[in-house]
This record gives C-alpha cells, sequence and structure tokens, in this order.
C-alpha cells in the first residue's frame, strides 16, 4: 500500500529536480528546510527522526541536495525520507510544505483492527504491519 | 540534453555578448577598479569562456562547466577582498553561478576545536556558500605544519573533495600574501591543481595610488586643494619607501588622518559661516601635518 502523506501526496513521487525546485521556493520564502526520515510512518507519527540540524540560512537548493543524498546512503530504502519547510516568522512559526522523498522498497500498509466495545460500538486501530512486529532500524528490511 | 535543432547552425556571438550583458560588467570593473591589469584581462578571459560555452550550448555542442576556483596572492592593499566580493556579482551576471552571494570565513569559521568538530562545520559554511562564491581570506592559515595534530588537514582535505566533486555548485576563492600563498600551495599540492586561475594582484605605482586616493575623496564628498594634491603626491613618495606600506589600505588610512585633522581645524577655528565648500576641500597643512614628513627629515 502506497503510503500517502503530506503535499504532493497525490502525484507521482518527485523526481530530484522536482524536489530541488520546491526546495527552491522555500528558500525564497526564507523557510529553513528539514530532512527526515523513520521506520513508523503511522499517520498520527509527527516525529520523525532528523537528518542534521534545519538549514537555516542557506542560499541555494543544492545543499539540501547533498544532505538528501547522504541521507539516502544510508537510509534509501529502508525508511521513509521527507523533505519539510519551517517558517520562523511571528505567528506562523510552524511547518508551511511537508511532502515525501523516498519510501521503503516494500510497504506492507496497515491492518485496520476493529475492537467491539460496549453495546454495539467499535473502536478503531491502524497498526503498521512493519512496525508492529519488529523493533526500529529493522523494519523495512537491513 | 535535447538534441539541437538541425536549422541552427550559426550563432551571432555580437548579439550574445549583446545580450548577455557582459560588456557592462566588464566596463563597470574598469572604471572603478584603478589598475590591476591582470585581474581584470583574467576577467575578460573567463568571461569569454562563458561566452562561448554559453553558445555552443546553443548549437548543441558538447561542453563541460569550466572550473572557476581561483587563487588571489598579492601583498596587502591590493585589492583582494575587493575584486572578490565584486566575483560573485560578476560570475552571477555571466550566468556561472545560481544566486549573487558571497559567503567570507576565514579560518575560524573552517577549523574546529575538538576532534568531530571540523567537519560539521566546514560543511556548514560549504552549504551556505552553496549555488554562490565561497571566499576564505587569509587562506594559509588553514594549513599549521607546526602542528602536526592541527585540525585544519580535515578542513582542507573536505575543501578540496567539495571543490572537485561539485564544481557546478560552487566557485572556492582562495586569497592571501604571495610568499605565504606559495608556501601554503607547495605544502598542498592537491590545492594548486584544483585552482585553475592564479591571479597575481600587483602592487600599485604612485600614479595609481594618486587616482585611487582621488577616487575615494570623491566618494566621500571631499576634494584636494591644489597644493594639498601637490602634498599628497609627496606623501606617497616617502610613504612608499618605508616599511609597511600596505597600498590602497595606506591611502585609505592617511586620507582618514587628513578628514580627522580637517575636521580638528574647523572645529578649532569657529568663526564665521561655513561654506560646503569649506566643509568638502582638505588643505595641504592637513597632509603636512603627517608624521611621516617629520620622520623623512629627521632621516635626511
Amino acid at each position: 500500500m502506497r503510503l500517502t502523506q503530506g503535499t504532493f501526496s497525490f502525484l507521482p513521487d518527485l523526481t530530484d529536480e522536482q524536489i530541488a525546485k520546491q526546495v527552491a521556493y522555500c528558500i525564497s520564502k526564507g523557510w529553513a528546510v528539514n530532512i527526515e526520515f523513520t521506520d513508523d510512518p503511522h499517520p498520527r507519527n509527527t516525529y520523525w527522526e532528523m537528518w542534521g540540524l534545519p538549514m537555516f540560512d542557506l542560499k541555494d537548493p543544492a545543499a539540501v541536495m547533498y544532505e538528501l543524498n547522504e541521507c539516502r546512503k544510508v537510509h534509501k530504502g529502508r525508511a521513509y525520507i521527507r523533505i519539510s519547510a519551517f517558517d520562523s516568522t511571528h505567528t506562523w512559526e510552524s511547518l508551511r510544505l511537508s511532502f515525501i522523498t523516498d519510501r521503503p522498497n516494500e510497504e506492507p500498509g496497515f491492518f485496520l483492527d476493529r475492537q467491539e466495545v460496549d453495546g454495539r460500538n467499535i473502536r478503531y486501530t491502524t497498526r503498521s504491519y512493519a512496525a508492529a512486529s519488529k523493533p526500529a532500524g529493522e523494519r523495512y528490511g537491513a | 540534453m535535447p538534441e539541437a535543432p538541425l536549422s541552427v547552425t550559426s550563432v551571432d556571438l555580437g548579439a550574445a555578448f549583446d545580450t548577455s550583458g557582459v560588456g557592462a560588467v566588464l566596463e563597470e570593473l574598469d572604471r572603478d577598479l584603478v589598475g590591476l591589469v591582470p585581474v581584470k584581462r583574467r576577467i575578460r578571459e573567463i568571461a569569454a569562456l562563458l561566452l562561448v560555452d554559453k553558445v555552443r550550448r546553443d548549437l548543441g555542442l558538447a561542453t563541460m562547466p569550466p572550473t572557476l576556483h581561483m587563487s588571489f596572492t598579492g601583498n596587502p592593499g591590493t585589492g583582494k577582498t575587493t575584486v572578490a566580493q565584486r566575483m560573485a556579482d560578476i560570475l552571477y551576471r555571466l550566468g556561472y553561478i545560481r544566486s549573487n552571494h558571497l559567503v567570507s570565513v576565514t579560518r575560524d569559521d573552517l577549523v574546529g576545536q575538538y576532534i568531530g568538530h571540523t567537519a560539521p562545520k566546514t560543511k556548514e559554511v560549504l552549504k551556505k556558500a552553496m549555488g554562490g562564491v565561497l571566499f576564505i581570506d587569509e587562506a594559509y592559515y588553514l594549513y599549521r605544519p607546526e602542528n602536526e595534530r592541527d585540525y585544519g588537514q580535515e578542513a582542507i582535505e573536505i575543501l578540496l573533495q567539495v571543490m572537485e566533486s561539485r564544481r557546478e555548485d560552487l566557485v572556492v576563492i582562495l586569497a592571501g600574501y604571495a610568499d605565504r600563498m606559495e608556501r601554503f600551495f607547495t605544502s598542498n599540492p592537491g590545492f594548486r591543481s584544483r585552482i585553475a586561475h592564479h591571479i597575481d594582484f600587483p602592487d600599485y605605482t604612485h600614479e595609481e595610488l594618486m587616482r585611487i586616493a582621488e577616487l575615494m575623496l570623491e566618494r566621500m564628498n571631499y576634494r584636494f586643494s591644489p597644493e594639498a594634491r601637490e602634498a599628497f603626491a609627496r606623501y606617497l613618495e616617502i610613504r612608499m619607501r618605508q616599511p609597511h606600506f600596505s597600498n590602497a589600505r595606506s591611502v585609505r588610512n592617511a586620507l582618514d588622518r587628513a578628514r580627522l585633522r580637517q575636521a580638528v581645524r574647523l572645529f578649532e577655528s569657529r568663526e564665521g559661516k561655513l561654506t560646503a565648500e569649506d566643509l568638502i576641500t582638505i588643505r595641504p597643512e592637513e597632509i603636512l601635518a603627517s608624521r611621516v614628513f617629520a620622520n623623512a627629515e629627521h632621516q635626511a
């Protein structure tokens, strides 16, 4: 099951050239660009690991693409990687853009658990197949 | 690269020159910077290469991005930093770099203080400079042969690697005094071979220094009285023979002191009304009060 999260989730994965253009847009807006990765892609898991520090004060997307490629060397095929852009201006102080750039080779998807409780009520839980059975770091193959 | 359509078999180099705005860049350089003939010649060459490359690309001929890393060597005050700061502007207008910015660093910004500190620090600086120009002033400080555990070597290695592999993203300019840079290159041969343009900044002649002085005054809205001009010419003659003469920088310092003396003179003779003329004119006594003249007489 193909995971969709964030901006452009309805599009096919962006090419490097397209990623660079999005990053250039973020830089032109003065946002700090971050690279994050995780192997726990539950929709409610908003805390992905950061690759390095947020990249403030950049002038050119080449630097972000360099770091993204460094991150891919370590995590490609074994984790999700996303780029996010943080707007530090007063009253925003939050993410303005976030999209997935890389995904694991296999995406087993999520199991929908239905728990029958009092009366005829049902509680739903989604569980990632990959994250449910294995510890972090081993979920999408070594 | 897509195949060029066959119909395009010739291009007008003159037209390409006109639209690129290169002419304006070169003219401006000639106007704003006095002397520096070898420097201007080299910039002209680079401009020509970039222009021809662009035209070749339009015709569908294969081109390699040229290496534009440079080293500026010369005595103090010969304009190395000034030219480097303009280099970003020039390369940007020639279309070689993507953004018009220059990151100016020294050893402190690149080399860390403990093991494992240097690499992230250097990479951080490199990332900030990407798309533009990285200017390393006093670059020879990066290499300290007297301390074999110095972290400078680590910064040098990262720099070399990035200079080689990311040529299209970054132009590195090293600057420093000629003799020390020579020693630096001798002990780091990798640097010499990765730098395509070694540009030597010659000392200014007496005549050029006078023109620089007048240009500086003009920009500050001052001017010499005819006698003051003569006095300053004599001042330069004596000063150029003395030790620690640093070309344009010495000229600027001398002018700053002259301005100071002029201000004191105006302040102490607070009689009558001052005209704009009084405020912008440097008189000979401001120049002649310099210690340089006293010392010269003393020696004679």
